[in-house]
């Protein structure tokens, strides 16, 4: 009972905000509103997501509650599924997940299992069915013991880029395919798939298409800006809407947008960004410097490539996507690199932070790569820092953003 | 001209003030307990100036604050970090570029120097093992100054203590007052603790042999040697060491100045 009390009042908080069906006419309004507005807006996109999974519920529609990128939402696309994220970006469930799980894991890892424990997120509670990846071992071993409790299934993913692997996630799009049909009770055909991949490739391209509006020096908007927008709209059930939706704020911001004046220029890697973590966003532009570039999973990172829309097997085509996404877990993870070497160059970056969360061993192992990388073949500074959910190290973190930014 | 730099570390609060006069260019710096209340200490910096002549709100006054504390200095002209303020001080005190190791008294910090400039730099962690306070907590454990717990040290034999945890180190302190260790041993393992911390975070960015230690332990001869044979580099003692953070602060402020006239 305690969740649907709770849910209540998630609802009646935003009553307000439900009374303007931003779900229905979301894009109709935008167009009214002016650019700090319509970022407010964004900003509040989570919350506002509360509400329209509900009514995504209301129309018998299918939620799949996911955790990372790997999932090829093309699948749910296709099913006329909506997708919601599980990864978790607050502390508030933290304690109780370590009741069940280790105190020195990942707080995205104890955060979303807490959430699913407590029942204390809509998107947990109206997930019909959750998707896990067997990508860090945190998360794969959290997955058993969620699995108690939701019906998780889990896509085997490989651990490096290679034609064995490619041929492995292919067949694990296939049963995650056959597991939708099951449980959905539905058809998925083959030009389902291929009409998701569109749908999906063009909300990419309009994403890229919105981040990019930093390459220009001086910025027209703020990093916590953009960064907002890109979280808020993983949540955005209208698939199909996003690229005008995208198309609309570009403009605005061409016309509307404030420059940023010349700033140093820092672009962001490591773990997923979010709720807690956007402190280190605060950071960097309450200290005189502006992010302009994510080369995260809240940001480029899963964005950047496009499905093969020719290609003969729709698989296939999707295992290729997926595998080329340039995450820690992989090994070597060559395709981070090739991104960051990109996007340094395209957005003329100053200064590279790398944000790993506290207990993350893959990205915190791979910092040393990175910096190497970003220092010695880049030739410009970088700096990894570790946190967690929690506020408590603001101070810390300002000082050594601050001095990082005087270094630049 | 003055240039004041105010360095309000956790536990001390430094100044250092350089007066460009026509009769001759001075050059004083002090020390005082950072306290409770860092406004409280900014002020009472304030009255220290005024006394020596230096009125912080004159326009032919400039002044940068740093350390933890920056922010509490209303009447500053600047506020830069301390490891920007440290390594330009350092760089000072060692006479070119350089690796500083700043033990402080709640953080440690490790600035790398090249071409006059912060290259890199690292801050531990939250913890405040490797640090001042940790040595200060040991220090009235055993009811000694640290000037003492250094003395003590010397004629010791190190007994092992681990360096994770300040708290669990004092519990395994107390287990060693308990089974009748000499404090002499204790102190020894005390001091080899935090020079393996710091050795540990210092080993990460510096290389090669131009090191200098800065902040509240610096003066010690037994803690640089300690932290010298560690690192496997000479590491000299220094009175000005503590001084490093104000004294980059008032270089910066001249500089600032310098810059702004041409």
């Amino acid at each position: 009972m305690k969740q649907i009390v709770y849910l209540e009042e998630a609802y009646q908080e935003s009553a307000g905000a439900l009374e303007n069906e931003i779900y229905t006419k979301e894009f109709e309004m935008e167009l009214k509103k002016n650019l700090p507005e319509i970022f407010e807006e964004f900003a509040e996109g989570r919350k506002n997501a509360f509400l329209n999974v509900k009514k995504i519920k209301d129309q018998n529609k299918p939620v799949i509650g996911i955790f990372c990128t790997y999932f090829p939402q093309e699948l749910a696309v296709a099913m006329d599924a909506a997708v919601v994220s599980l990864c978790a970006t607050s502390d508030e469930t933290i304690p109780a997940a370590e009741q069940d799980l280790p105190k020195n894991l990942c707080p995205l890892i104890k955060s979303s299992y807490g959430f699913g424990k407590t029942d204390k997120c809509p998107f947990f509670f109206f997930s019909d069915l959750v998707v896990g990846e067997t990508t860090c071992d945190g998360k794969k071993k959290m997955y058993e013991y969620l699995g108690e409790f939701k019906p998780v299934h889990i896509m085997e993913l490989p651990n490096r880029v290679s034609e064995d692997g490619v041929t492995l996630y292919k067949n694990e799009i296939i049963r995650m395919k056959e597991k939708l049909e099951e449980t959905f009770g539905v058809t998925i055909t083959e030009e389902d798939i291929r009409r998701g991949i569109r749908v999906k490739n063009a909300e990419r391209d309009s994403l890229k298409r919105l981040y990019s509006v930093m390459k220009a020096d001086p910025a027209p908007i703020s990093g916590m800006d953009l960064l907002n927008t890109l979280v808020a709209t993983t949540f955005n059930f209208n698939r199909e809407g996003i690229p005008a939706q995208m198309d609309a704020l570009i403009e605005k911001i061409q016309t509307e947008g404030k420059s940023q004046g010349k700033k140093p220029r820092i672009l962001i890697t490591g773990c997923p960004m979010g709720g807690a973590t956007t402190k280190v966003v605060k950071a960097c532009e309450d200290n005189g410097a502006v992010v302009v570039a994510y080369e995260n999973c809240s940001g480029a990172k899963s964005v950047e490539e496009n499905v093969d829309e020719n290609a003969a097997d729709v698989y296939e085509a999707l295992a290729r996507k997926y595998l080329n996404i340039g995450c820690s877990v992989m090994t070597p993870n060559d395709n981070r690199i090739k991104l960051l070497d990109k996007m340094i160059d395209e957005y003329k970056i100053d200064g590279v932070i790398d944000m790993e969360l506290q207990a993350c061993h893959t990205y915190a192992i791979e910092t040393l790569r990175i910096k190497r990388f970003v220092n010695d073949e880049k030739k410009i500074p970088y700096m990894n820092l570790e946190t967690d959910y929690s506020q408590a190290d603001i101070g810390q973190l300002n000082t050594r953003i601050a001095a990082f930014i005087e270094m630049l | 001209m003055n240039y004041v730099g105010i360095d309000i570390g956790s536990t001390a609060s430094k100044v250092y003030v350089i007066v460009e006069a026509p009769e001759g260019t001075r050059e004083f710096y002090h020390v005082l307990p950072t306290g409770w209340n860092s406004k409280e200490t900014a002020a009472g910096i304030r009255s220290y100036l005024n006394e020596q002549g230096v009125d912080v709100s004159d326009e032919n006054t400039v002044t940068v604050a740093t350390g933890y504390g920056r922010v509490a200095v209303e009447y500053a002209d600047y506020v830069i970090t301390e490891i920007t303020c440290h390594g330009r001080g350092g760089r000072e005190l060692f006479g070119g570029d350089c690796c500083i190791i700043d033990v402080g008294g709640q953080d440690t910090k490790v600035i790398v120097m090249n071409q006059g400039m912060v290259s890199d730099f690292l801050m531990n962690d939250k913890c405040s093992a490797g640090t001042g306070k940790f040595l200060e907590v040991m220090a009235n454990r055993l009811g000694v100054t640290l000037e003492e717990l250094f003395a003590l040290a010397e004629q010791g034999k190190k007994i092992p203590i681990s360096s994770l945890c300040t708290v669990f180190a004092e519990s395994e302190i107390i287990s060693y007052i308990g089974g009748g260790e000499p404090r002499e041993n204790i102190a020894a393992g005390v001091v080899d603790s935090v020079v393996n911390k710091v050795t540990q975070l210092a080993q990460k960015r510096c290389s090669g042999d131009r090191v200098i230690l800065t902040g509240g332990l610096s003066f010690s001869r037994y803690f640089t040697e300690q932290l010298g044979q560690k690192m496997g580099v000479s590491i000299k003692p220094r009175e000005m060491g503590r001084y490093a953070g104000a004294y980059g602060a008032a270089l910066i402020a001249r500089e600032k100045t310098e810059r702004k006239r041409r």
